[in-house]
C-alpha cells in the first residue's frame, strides 16, 4: 500500500515516532510552562533533569536492581526532591531580580549536571532494557506498532491529561493559576505560596524527569540527550506560548507529528522543520499559537 | 539589567577610562614576548566576541542566547572567501562582517517581536536552526570544518602567516572594534539604548521607536561578534562547528557576566580569564564544562556586578 507515493509502512513509521518524539515535547513543554507560570523563570535544567530521570532509572536498575514501574514512581518523586532543594537554596534568592538571571543560573546548573554525567559515564550511550511486558508488538494491519511506543504514547497523554484537569478544573489548581496571576493577594488569603512555588518547581521538574524515564528504554540513556532535546522545546514553547497549559500540550504533540511528516517528505529538514514553523508563526502571530502577549 | 549606574554624563569625567584602556593597549602590546602569541590572539576574539555581546545585554538589556551563529558564519565566510575565492584577509574580514551582520538582520527583526526570556529562546532556536544547516550543507565541510585557511597578505603585502604580523593585525581590529564600541555606549543612540533597558514604556512615551533602536543594537552586535569569528578562523586557519554550537553561545554569556555586564572592559576580562581557563585545564575535559557551571552560579547568586563591576564600584567610577 503506497500513499502520496510513500509506502504506508515508512509512513506510519515515522509519524510513529514523530507522535513519540511528540509525547516527550508535551511532557518537556507541560513541565516548562507550570514552571514559568508560577515562577516566571524559564527553567534550563529542565533537558538536564530529563538526562537525569534516564539516568536515575538506568542505575537503579542496573545497581540496585529497581525495575521499571517502581522506577517511574521513585525516579520524578527524587529528580524532583532535589530540584526542590535547588528552589528552596538557589532560585529562591533570584525572584526579585531580573527574570533573566533565572535563566542563566539554571544554566549554569545544567553545564554541572551534564559535565558531571559526562565525566562519569563518557558521551556514549548505555541502553536501558524494555520491559517484559512491552516486549514485542501490536499487528495493527497497516503497520507494526511495537508495545512499549504505544505505552508512552498512552501514558504521556494521560499524565498531560491529568495535569491540565489538576491545574484547570481542581481547586488547588484554581489556586495555582490565582497564584500566578497576583501571589500577595493570594498569600493575603492564607495560602503559602512560597510553599507551593516550591512544590510546583518540583513538580515540573517532576514531569521531567518521568519524561527522561519513559525516554530511558527508547533513545540511548547518554549525558547530552537532554541538551539536544531542550533547545527544540524552547522553540515548542515560542510557537504555543506559555499562556496554556492545553496549548503546551497541543503543540507538543502536534510539532512532533509534523516532524515526523518531514522526515518522510523531505528528509534534510526535519532537524530544522520546528525552528522554521517558530518563524513563520512569529511572522504571525508573535505571542505564539495559545499565548497572550502582555 | 543594571549593574554600575552611570551618573550624568557632563559631570562624569573619562579619564580613569583613558588610562585603563592604556594599560589594556600596553599589556597586549608587550605581553607577547612572555606569552605564546596565539593564545593572546584568541583571548582578543573573544573579547570582541563579549565586548559584541556585551552591547547587547548590558547596555540594550537584551539577553542574546544565540550569537554563536554570528561568530560561526563569520567564520565560514571568511574561511570561504579566503580559501575558495583567494581574498585578502581584510576583505575577507570585511565580507564576513557584512554577512552576519545580515543574519542578525534577519534573525533580529524576528526575534525584537517577543521580549526577555522569549527573546533569548528564540535567538536560542535560531542559532540552532543556523547550527544544523552548516551541518547538512557542503561547502561548511560538515564536521571537519574548512581546515587549513591561509591567511593571505593583507592588503596583499603584508604577509600574515608570519604570527608576530597576524598578531598586530588581530590587535588592529580589536582595538578598532573596542573602541567602535566605545564610541556607541557614549553616544546619543547609546543613552537612548541605556533608556530602553531602564524603562522600554517609558522610552516609547518618549517619542522613541524603541524597536528600531534594539534592531540596531542588535545588528552592530552581531555583526561584530562576525569581525570576532572571522578574525578568529584566519588565526587559527579553520572554521568549525564548534564556533556554531550552543555551548559558543553559553560561553560568551558567561564571559560578560564574569567579567561585568554593561562594563566596559569586563567582557575583556571575562574573555582572558575564560580562555586561560580553557587552555589550562584542557586535559581535564569534562570538568571545564563544570567549572563553566559552577561560575556561572556563583556569578549569578554572588557576583553579579562582575569582575570590573566590583573595581568599578570599590573605586566608583564607571570602567
Amino acid at each position: 500500500m503506497e500513499i502520496f507515493g510513500i509506502p504506508s509502512q515508512a509512513l506510519f513509521g515515522q509519524l510513529l515516532i514523530g507522535l513519540i518524539n511528540g509525547s516527550f515535547y508535551a511532557l518537556l513543554s507541560l513541565g516548562l510552562a507550570v514552571i514559568f507560570g508560577l515562577l516566571n523563570i524559564i527553567n534550563f535544567t529542565h533537558g538536564a533533569q530529563y538526562m537525569l530521570g534516564a539516568f536515575v532509572a538506568y542505575l537503579s536498575l542496573t545497581k540496585l536492581g529497581i525495575n521499571y514501574w517502581v522506577s517511574l514512581i521513585l525516579t520524578p518523586i527524587l529528580v524532583g526532591a532535589t530540584g526542590m532543594l535547588i528552589e528552596r537554596t538557589m532560585l529562591k534568592q533570584l525572584y526579585k531580580l531580573d527574570h533573566l538571571y533565572g535563566l542563566l543560573l539554571t544554566f549554569g546548573l545544567a553545564l554541572i549536571i551534564q559535565g558531571l554525567f559526562r565525566h562519569e559515564f563518557g558521551s556514549s550511550g548505555m541502553p536501558y532494557p524494555v520491559p517484559e511486558v512491552f516486549k514485542g508488538a501490536y499487528n495493527t494491519g497497516f503497520m507494526f506498532l511495537p508495545k512499549y511506543r504505544a505505552w508512552v504514547i498512552v501514558a504521556s497523554l494521560v499524565v498531560c491529561l491529568s495535569t491540565w484537569y489538576v491545574i484547570e478544573r481542581t481547586k488547588l489548581g484554581a489556586y495555582l493559576r490565582a497564584a500566578t496571576e497576583n501571589p500577595s493577594l493570594v498569600q493575603a488569603f492564607g495560602v503559602n505560596v512560597p510553599r507551593m512555588i516550591t512544590l510546583t518547581y518540583g513538580f515540573g521538574v517532576g514531569l521531567a524527569a518521568f519524561a527522561g524515564v519513559m525516554a530511558a528504554p527508547i533513545y540511548q540513556v547518554n549525558p547530552t540527550m537532554g541538551a539536544d532535546i531542550i533547545i527544540v522545546v524552547f522553540a515548542v514553547v515560542v510557537i504555543g506560548g506559555m499562556g496554556s497549559i492545553m496549548g503546551a500540550i497541543l503543540t507538543g504533540f502536534g510539532l512532533g507529528l509534523i516532524e515526523g511528516l518531514t522526515k518522510v517528505f523531505y528528509p534534510e529538514a526535519s532537524s530544522t522543520v520546528i525552528f522554521i514553523i517558530m518563524t513563520i508563526v512569529l511572522l504571525i502571530k508573535p505571542a505564539g499559537l495559545f499565548g497572550t502577549q502582555k | 539589567m543594571t549593574t554600575v549606574s552611570t551618573p550624568s554624563l557632563k559631570t562624569q569625567s573619562f579619564t580613569h577610562q583613558w588610562v585603563a584602556f592604556a594599560i589594556m593597549v600596553m599589556v597586549l602590546v608587550i605581553a607577547p614576548i612572555w606569552v605564546y602569541p596565539i593564545f593572546l590572539m584568541k583571548v582578543m576574539c573573544f573579547a570582541l566576541f563579549a565586548c559584541a555581546f556585551n552591547l547587547l545585554i548590558g547596555f540594550g538589556g537584551l539577553l542574546s542566547f544565540g550569537h554563536a551563529m554570528f561568530l560561526g558564519t563569520a567564520g565560514y565566510a571568511a574561511a570561504h572567501a579566503a580559501k575558495v575565492w583567494g581574498w585578502n584577509p581584510e576583505l575577507a574580514v570585511l565580507f564576513a562582517t557584512a554577512c552576519s551582520g545580515l543574519l542578525a538582520l534577519v534573525t533580529g527583526l524576528l526575534a525584537i517581536r517577543r521580549q526577555g526570556i522569549y527573546f533569548a529562546m528564540i535567538t536560542l532556536a535560531f542559532s540552532q536552526m543556523v547550527f544544523f544547516f552548516y551541518l547538512q550543507t557542503p561547502f561548511t565541510g560538515g564536521e571537519d570544518g574548512i581546515q587549513s585557511v591561509p591567511r593571505g597578505k593583507l592588503f596583499g603585502v603584508f604577509d600574515l602567516s608570519e604570527n608576530s604580523a597576524m598578531y598586530m593585525f588581530v590587535l588592529a581590529i580589536f582595538l578598532a572594534g573596542f573602541a567602535l564600541i566605545w564610541r556607541i555606549i557614549y553616544s546619543p543612540f547609546g543613552q537612548i539604548l541605556k533608556a530602553i533597558r531602564e524603562n522600554q514604556d517609558r522610552a516609547i512615551s518618549l517619542g522613541y521607536d524603541t524597536d528600531m533602536f534594539k534592531l540596531i543594537a542588535f545588528v552592530i552586535s552581531g555583526a561584530l561578534a562576525g569581525t570576532a569569528g572571522a578574525t578568529k578562523s584566519l588565526v587559527f586557519q579553520l572554521a568549525s562547528l564548534t564556533d556554531v554550537h550552543w555551548s559558543m553561545s553559553g560561553e560568551v554569556v558567561l564571559m560578560t557576566l564574569l567579567g561585568g555586564m554593561g562594563t566596559l572592559f569586563g567582557p575583556v576580562a571575562g574573555a582572558a580569564v575564560i580562555v586561560s581557563m580553557q587552555n589550562y585545564f584542557a586535559q581535564f575535559g569534562a570538568w571545564v564544562t563544570i567549572m563553566q557551571g559552577v561560575i556561572f552560579v556563583v556569578c549569578v547568586l554572588a557576583f553579579r556586578r562582575g569582575i570590573i563591576g566590583e573595581i568599578a564600584n570599590w573605586i566608583k567610577k564607571p570602567l
